[in-house]
């Protein structure tokens, strides 16, 4: 299956849905500066890397999918949790793209232009959890 | 930042590949772009230094994640937040042992 957008999938998440990750979010992000400004950038650092949305990201998958069974007349309790662990799984590989982010702006910051810098290490990271994803659905 | 990765989750397809989108680096790129402007690229740097130590922890945390879902019939919300307590104790363990 090749990787592809459905924009239709907008209209089965409601605003409340997308309020809660946007609240969550900024609210990890505000946590992290303070932690940093109070503890110093090595510990506040680690929230960089904090799961902020995926509970509640992994929640909706598995919510929708139980849903979409149970309208076509299923028991979808079983297949919302494979779907969650699907989420999972994919948000494992997603980490491994996630380190080289960390070690490209850990090791580049300091001496390259910060928004190249930023740029290059999204990149690494798209790159890395894209070839892990592939090497995985191949296997 | 955050809102843009969740939407673009909840469009791309196939699901395995959207999940990638769990890890992104969105909280990661609005923090250190305060912190690029208010500190300097040396202090996000070091920031970025210890993210590497909470994405590690995060890869354990989704791999567990992953493991329980799919071998228990417990919830998504109820594994997935009880377990952040591993990620705590994992990120703060290799802190500890790493970077005090």
């Amino acid at each position: 299956m090749t990787v592809h957008l459905d924009f239709s999938a907008l209209t089965k998440t409601k605003r409340s849905e997308y309020a809660v990750r946007f609240l969550f979010g900024g609210a990890v992000t505000m946590i992290a500066g303070l932690l940093a400004e109070h503890f110093g950038p090595v510990l506040g650092g680690l929230f960089l890397a904090f799961p902020a949305i995926f509970p509640a990201s992994a929640t909706l998958v598995e919510k929708h999918e139980k849903q979409k069974k149970e309208k076509a007349g299923m028991n979808g309790v079983k297949r919302g949790r494979q779907a969650a662990a699907l989420d999972a799984r994919g948000a494992a590989m997603g980490c491994l793209g996630l380190i080289c982010f960390a070690i490209v702006v850990w090791k580049a910051l300091p001496v390259w232009n910060a928004l190249l810098v930023l740029a290059l290490a999204t990149a690494a990271w798209l790159g890395v959890a894209t070839v892990v994803w592939n090497i995985r659905r191949r296997c | 930042m955050v809102s843009l990765f969740a939407t673009l989750a909840d469009v791309v397809k196939p699901k395995s590949f959207a999940g990638l989108l769990g890890a992104a680096p969105s909280v990661a790129l609005a923090s250190l772009g305060l912190a690029i402007l208010t500190q300097g690229r040396n202090y996000a740097a070091l920031e970025s230094r210890s993210m590497s130590i909470g994405a590690v922890a995060f890869f354990f945390y989704s791999s567990s994640c992953m493991r329980i879902l799919a071998k228990t019939r417990l919830g998504a919300t109820y594994v997935t937040v009880c377990i952040l307590v591993l990620w705590f104790s994992c990120s703060l363990g290799i802190w500890f042992l790493l970077l005090r």
